[in-house]
């Protein structure tokens, strides 16, 4: 990606005097998904991957079709979460390599504001098409038809979790040697409780329970990720940049 | 008062220095005593017989992995909002010792587990989350070691640190929230289901644990002190 093309046209109209939360946001998720829609490519790779890993595993463990039922929300959940895991370092690492993280920071918006609404397109972009994805995908696994459903709540849930969790880790790893696999050791145990009940909710309604305790749990983890992560993502890029 | 007076590295490596032994005197003298009630005085265990034994390592291991992760991150927190660079310093001198004890609670209860459960090892919610304690350590040590400058590794693994709190709860509460195969907790402050002499020899074991790990911790920090202050006179002349 030349330098010039990741310069998106909005720059130029952000306004320089009174910055403002609603502004700062709505500019942040502008300029990334304009980003993200002049290099389609990019961004369908995120999907492709997503596809391309969970067809993998019946190859790999047999096509047993009550196997695949048994083990296909499990195999739905990890992929989804190595495809939002691996779209990670176009979030802030790009923009902390030519210097436009330090000018976002000197903004008249609160940093709180165009951190949420990179975070917000960061989900737009890899963990929503993967929700929409996931029936598909759980069809060739079997599932059934409410089964689909719980799957599908659970990812819209779970996912946007994700985002925040891994926009933390991704801040705090900026300018670090060891990259990628760095990354993986911060984030990967951070996503594990998302793991466990995302990928619960749709095996307690397989096994024919109730999957609201855990979508109640990853409901109530949504909520406290979305008020208390922004403001530790803000935190480590502070250092990041200091 | 003041009240940063020891958070000054000439100052806590002279203290450091001459509070290290007395732990590990301490740890060794509570180890001899703790073993003695727990191999000798504490009687055979009515359902598991001789192998319960192992709770005087594995239950003292489990308590210092989480406290010390709680410790670690209380001296990043410190070191974030008061800047202080003694506090980031024993964060990074606390990791390997809590590594160290997750590794062997988790390695004791596998042996523990053969025996009693017919397993070494089960995707338990209790293990699960101490096992995610074991990545949270190797993360932190990982990111504080990942930058030329060191103050941003402290920093920035500081306030991992802090985010990585939440699993503590997790495993905490984990044997209550999800009732699989490990066994709730024997003891609580509201009184205890075991033997006296039993409860005697595992406070003695997780007493040893505790001086042992404050021991450990001030001679690392000690070493990270003298790396980081290179520059500075007093350690110059140390050196020479």
């Amino acid at each position: 990606m030349s330098p010039a093309a990741h310069t998106a046209p909005q720059e130029a109209s952000m306004p320089l005097t009174a910055g403002s939360t609603a502004a700062g946001f709505a500019w942040a998720i502008t300029r990334d998904l304009t980003l993200a829609l002049r290099h389609p490519g990019e961004t369908l790779l995120v999907v492709a991957f997503f596809v391309l890993v969970a067809s993998l595993f019946p190859l790999g463990v047999g096509a047993d079709p009550q196997l695949l039922t048994r083990i296909g929300p499990g195999v739905i959940w990890v992929c989804a979460l190595l495809a939002a895991f691996l779209s990670l370092p176009a979030l802030f690492a790009t923009d902390y390599a030519d210097g436009t993280l330090e000018q976002m920071a000197l903004s008249p918006h609160p940093m709180v504001s165009w951190v949420g609404g990179k975070v917000a397109a960061h989900w737009l972009v890899s963990g929503l098409p993967l929700t929409v994805l996931s029936p598909l995908l759980g069809l060739q696994y079997g599932l059934q038809a409410d089964t689909l459903g719980t799957l599908a709540l659970a990812l819209a849930l779970g996912t946007p979790v994700l985002s925040l969790l891994g926009a933390a880790c991704t801040a705090l790893a900026l300018g670090a040697r060891g990259g990628g696999m760095l990354l993986a050791i911060l984030a990967l145990p951070l996503f594990v409780p998302v793991l466990i009940f995302g990928a619960g909710a749709a095996e307690a309604q397989a096994a024919g329970l109730s999957a609201s305790p855990h979508l109640s749990l990853l409901a109530a983890g949504l909520i406290v990720a979305a008020m208390a992560l922004p403001f530790a993502v803000c935190t480590a890029l502070r250092i990041a940049l200091d | 008062m003041n009240w940063f007076f020891f958070s000054s590295p000439p100052t806590f490596y002279r203290l450091a220095g001459w509070m290290a032994p007395m732990f590990f005197i301490s740890a060794a003298v509570l180890t001899a005593a703790g073993l003695y009630t727990g191999f000798v005085v504490a009687p055979t265990d009515a359902q598991q017989g001789e192998v319960y034994r192992i709770i005087f390592i594995h239950v003292p291991a489990a308590w210092m992995s989480m406290f010390l992760y709680f410790v670690m991150a209380c001296y990043g927190a410190a070191s974030l909002t008061f800047n202080t660079r003694l506090s980031a310093m024993m964060a990074r001198a606390i990791a390997p010792t809590g590594a160290l004890f997750t590794v062997l609670a988790l390695w004791s209860g596998a042996f523990w587990g053969r025996p009693t459960w017919g397993t070494y090892w089960a995707w338990d919610a209790r293990m699960t989350s101490e096992l995610v304690l074991l990545f949270l350590y190797v993360g932190f040590i990982a990111l504080a070691n990942a930058f030329e400058d060191p103050r941003r590794g402290d920093r920035a693994s500081a306030l991992l640190a802090i985010i990585g709190l939440v699993n503590l709860p997790i495993i905490y509460f984990s044997v209550k929230w999800w009732n699989t195969l490990h066994q709730g907790s024997s003891v609580s402050f509201k009184g205890t289901s075991m033997h006296t002499a039993m409860l005697w020899g595992m406070l003695l074991m997780a007493l040893a644990c505790w001086a042992y790990a404050i021991g450990a911790a001030l001679v690392r920090v000690r070493s990270i002190i003298l790396v980081r202050e290179a520059r500075a006179r007093w350690v110059r002349e140390i050196a020479a």
